[in-house]
């Protein structure tokens, strides 16, 4: 956004301090706007104030303005499901954070027969991989046209759509872009792609049925003309795509175009290339070679890039070599360096647990915590979980900064009463943690066991060691 | 019928919906907009509005309003005809019935030519160029040398600036048989044991640049082995490749001091890289080995852009070492365990030493291998049920080392230290293709929009 410091969005404000947007001061909320936890229609006053009187009305446009982000936010998709892409401020994630996820759409082709798109639509839809205490999910569809008859086009489309993801429609010819379209524009799915060849038709097609539209075109002169075309022709919906080349020179030249398109967006703020960039890691399948060479080339092209500025992504393969990697790396990249990802300390139970059952430890940074108790959860293990405050690190390096210590273990054994809902005093640590199995006897009197250095094993200690010999 | 529709009676309807600031529009000349149909559907009024107020500031001169026009009742779809009579029809209760009569859409018939002009960056500062290996000219006996650093600009952004040197690839070798992933062990199963045999299967056979060879074995809670005799295996390794070579030692701070020391003695003039050293052991005499026998010192710390700083200021200021023989590691975290921490660290590290903070511009060195110790690259499969199934490790294990390691080279790591022979290849592919050193490519970049797969 173009402000810089909360005075600049305190000076559009009230200054009341009414608190109706949930903080004390106007100053409070101003700031929040800045880093975009907060929004400038949650200042309901002004809201207000601008429906009644037009230069309210006029500053509060100029605010929104102002504070908008640096590249366009695209919404793809209806309801709960509608995913946004772009609305990005910065080129590196410690100087503020990435915002928008780089969304994954996967490829379906219409000349597949049908019991094939249904499965291929089913495993799209049906995938999760639990991770740091949710599962991670995929986004969508590219539904490509391959047929180039519109009948055959708009069916795979509705059928695709029964799905209930947001969509990508793949088809240069603007016909059966059209014939799509009159059956699923209510989805609002982005439509691939106006090139310079067929732009005027595609300008109509995004604005008859206002659905966001993707520019295809290598030379950023073109991109950025048919971009600034479709701009003035009141599109606001744009997805740019400077084609994606899988190889050599060529891919080289893709991260040049890439890198520069962000960076004249935002260092120069050139509002005609300002909008989110569309990566095609399917163009992965057009190198030689087995298909364990194209999925792995397709991973690689979609790690450049889910580094580096691409929003939206059209994928072919849905293995988990090619998924599992992408989808981490994208939650690794776009988790927000402001804030430690912790949970609350205290006591969880595992399965219902009775006073026999094991006591085991952990800390409460997400992703140990969420790992541990989803190890143990789906091993079907019955015990008690203490969760210890080591804001939020993980086990090795919390154990290694001082942050996992006796006392603590002795702390939360003491506020979470454990040892009235037991009737043993074993206490199962982290095998990460062993060196402090002497210390944590010696101050709580409890007998500590040292588990195994993964979670994921607890299962198998189990069996050799709970309950424990006397 | 066709009615004509002046700037004039737009404007009026602008100023019936309170569009403010048109005061400002100039009307030049008698433009005139022709619109068919006979009816206004009064539900596009509202959105005329709001689209009014959004576009005002653009209202700078007619033509713009007249383009404006065009584009409105192109917005509203297909029966969006406006016209002038009917508009004064505030009543908004009695909508007359709309006839679809499809108006001349005039949309723009030739492309807006933009220019787009690359943007390009300078910065301050150059990382320094460090040399691994000596050859015979140089009182070694390598027969490469391997550079490391030297950037002006952000990784592969060789559009800023040329990137002399490319990251290398160095192979993990240990002396004494490591806990390895399945995946990871077979490739070095014929050569366990035998760490010379095992260097050069590394570089004849994985296409290593160098290779590192870690003296485990010295470790107290391991074997124990003393310096003297754990070094007598670099010699071996020495004989058996002829690449520059880097040394590690176990990780124990009181021991490893000791090891490289001896290490260093051993390797004189051949530069190798003494891995590592660390805040909490005596750094100043692993630098004072490297400085006797001509040697790199890896400066490792634990993921802190701070503690690395100091850790530099001391080896360069306290120690003296000179600036062209230190390495930093600022700790590499494994793809879904942290590796969020280590890019942002490692990209702040890089970004400071480009803008000419000269305690922070060294190469940069990744432990890749740790990509392994997630449980994704390992685990035959998922430990939780709701998960989709994980599929084979023995694909996901090296993609999952491949793109720990691409990531951070786009961070600017400039060597890596890694294991997956597959994950050698295609790392050193990806660093020649965003290096430039790849030609071609594809013919048609566009076939697969319809390509049947
Ligand atoms: C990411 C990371 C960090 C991040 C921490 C991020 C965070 N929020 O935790 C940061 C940068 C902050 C950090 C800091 C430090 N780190 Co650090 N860090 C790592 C790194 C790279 C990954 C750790 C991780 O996240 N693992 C993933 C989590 C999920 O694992 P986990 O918590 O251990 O949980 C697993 C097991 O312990 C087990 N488990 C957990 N709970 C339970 C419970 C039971 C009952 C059982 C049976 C099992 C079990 O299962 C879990 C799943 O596998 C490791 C190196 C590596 N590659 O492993 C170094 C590492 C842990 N860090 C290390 C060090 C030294 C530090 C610092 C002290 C460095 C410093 N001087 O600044 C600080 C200390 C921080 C502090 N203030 O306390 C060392 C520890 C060395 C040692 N063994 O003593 C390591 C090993 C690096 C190294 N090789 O030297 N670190
Ligand atoms: S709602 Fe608006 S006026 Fe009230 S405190 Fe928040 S920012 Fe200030």
């Amino acid at each position: 956004m173009k402000v810089k410091s909360p005075l600049e969005v305190y000076n559009f404000l009230p200054r009341t301090n009414c608190k109706e947007c949930g903080y004390d001061t106007c100053m409070s909320f101003a700031s929040h706007v800045l880093d975009r936890s907060a929004k400038v229609l949650d200042c309901k006053p002004l809201v207000k104030d601008a429906e009644k009187d037009p230069k309210v009305k006029e500053k509060l446009d100029k605010l929104i303005e102002i504070t908008s982000p640096e590249i366009a936010e695209v919404v793809v998709g209806v309801g709960d499901k509608a995913i946004k892409i772009g609305g990005e401020e910065v080129l590196h994630r410690h100087e503020l954070t990435f915002f928008n996820p780089t969304a994954f759409f996967f490829d379906v082709w219409d000349t597949l027969d049908d019991k094939k798109i249904q499965e291929r639509c089913e495993r799209v839809v049906n995938y999760k991989k639990f991770y740091v205490g949710k599962y991670l999910t995929l986004d969508g569809f590219a539904v490509r046209c391959t047929s180039n008859d519109p009948k055959r086009f708009k069916e795979v489309a509705k059928k695709v759509a029964s799905y209930g993801k947001p969509m990508v429609l793949i088809a240069l010819n603007p016909e059966c872009m059209k014939s799509a379209l009159e059956e699923v524009a209510n989805q609002k799915p982005l439509i691939y792609a106006a090139t310079e060849g067929n732009w005027k038709e595609f300008m109509k097609l995004a604005l008859d049925y206002k659905v966001p539209v993707a520019i295809r075109a290598k030379d950023l002169n073109v991109l950025k003309s048919i971009s600034a075309t479709f701009k003035s022709a009141g599109i606001k919906e744009i997805v740019l795509d400077p084609v994606t080349e899988p190889l050599g020179e060529g891919l080289q030249g893709t991260f040049e175009r890439v890198v520069q398109l962000r960076r004249k967006a935002i260092l120069d703020g050139d509002k005609d290339v300002a909008y989110p960039i569309l990566i095609t890691p399917i163009s992965a399948w057009l190198i030689e070679g087995d298909e364990v060479t194209k999925a792995y080339w397709e991973a690689v092209i979609a790690g450049m890039f889910i580094v580096k500025y691409g929003d939206a992504m059209i994928f072919h393969s849905i293995d988990q070599h090619v998924v599992m990697p992408t989808l981490t790396l994208r939650f690794n990249i776009y988790t927000d360096p402001r804030t430690p990802v912790q949970v609350a300390a205290g006591l969880k139970e595992l399965n219902s647990p009775g006073p026999e059952d094991p006591v085991f430890l952990t800390t409460n940074f997400a992703l140990t915590y969420y790992t541990v108790e989803n190890d143990l959860n789906s091993a079907k293990i019955k015990g008690w979980l203490l969760v210890v405050n080591t804001e939020g690190i993980g086990v090795e390096a919390s154990v290694a900064g001082g942050k996992l210590t006796a006392s603590k273990v002795k702390e939360i054994i003491q506020e979470t009463k454990i040892a009235e809902k037991v009737n043993h005093k074993y206490l199962v640590i982290p095998g990460l943690a062993a060196r402090l199995q002497g210390a944590i006897e010696d101050e709580t009197g409890w007998k500590v066991l040292v588990g195994p250095i993964d979670s994921g094993r607890v299962k198998g200690w189990m069996e050799k060691n709970w309950p424990p010999k006397k | 019928m066709a009615n004509k529709y002046t700037l004039e009676d737009f404007l009026k309807l602008l100023k019936e919906y309170n569009v403010e600031r048109l005061e400002d529009v100039k009307i030049e000349g008698d433009l005139e907009i022709e619109l068919e149909g006979s009816a206004v559907d009064l539900s596009s009024i509202t959105a005329l509005y709001s689209l009014l107020s959004e576009f005002r500031n653009f209202f700078y001169h007619t033509s713009m309003a007249l383009n404006y026009l065009q584009r409105i009742s192109t917005m509203f779809g297909v029966p969006a005809p406006l016209q002038a009579p009917q508009v004064q029809a505030v009543a908004p209760a009695v909508a007359p019935a709309p006839v679809a009569v499809v108006p001349e859409i005039k949309l723009p018939e030739k492309l807006i030519e933009a220019k787009f002009e690359s943007p390009k960056i300078e910065y301050p500062g150059v990382i320094e160029e460090v040399v691994l290996g000596a050859t015979k000219a140089d009182g070694g006996t390598r027969d490469y040398v391997v550079k490391l650093g030297g950037e002006k600009s952000l990784a592969f952004y060789i559009f800023d600036k040329p990137q002399p040197n490319l990251p290398a690839i160095a192979i993990d070798v240990f002396d004494r048989p490591p806990s390895l992933a399945k995946a990871v062990k077979v490739h070095y199963e014929d050569v366990v044991g035998s760490p010379a045999e095992w260097a050069k299967k590394c570089v004849k056979k994985f296409g290593a640049d160098m290779v590192t060879i870690h003296l485990v074995s010295t470790d107290p809670l391991l074997e124990n082995t003393p310096a003297s005799e754990a070094v007598k295996v670099i010699e071996d390794v020495l004989q058996a490749v002829k690449c520059p070579i880097i040394i590690g030692g176990c990780g124990n701070k009181d021991k490893d001091p000791e090891v490289l020391e001896k290490a260093a003695e051993v390797c004189e003039g051949e530069r190798v890289m003494l891995a590592s050293a660390t805040l909490d052991m005596d750094w100043a005499r692993i630098c004072e080995a490297a400085k006797k026998y001509g040697h790199v010192v890896l400066s490792w710390t634990q993921m802190d852009i701070n503690n690395q700083k100091t850790l530099n200021r001391y080896l360069l200021k306290r120690a003296g070492m000179p600036r062209n023989s230190i390495v930093m590691d600022p700790t590499t975290a494994a793809l879904g365990y942290g590796l969020d921490y280590a890019f942002t660290n490692m990209e702040r590290i890089r970004i400071s030493g480009l803008k000419g903070d000269t305690d922070l511009n060294f190469p940069i060195s990744s432990g890749t291998t740790n990509a392994w110790g997630a449980r994704e690259s390992w685990m035959t499969d998922s430990p939780l049920e709701g998960d989709t199934p994980w599929g084979p490790r023995e694909l996901r294990g090296p993609i999952w080392e491949i793109i720990t390691g691409l990531t951070l080279s786009l961070a600017g790591v400039d060597v890596f230290m890694m294991m997956h022979p597959l994950a050698v290849a295609v790392l050193k592919e990806i660093f020649n293709t965003l290096g430039g050193k790849v030609k071609g490519g594809v013919a048609d970049a566009g076939k697969w929009i319809t390509a049947e797969v």
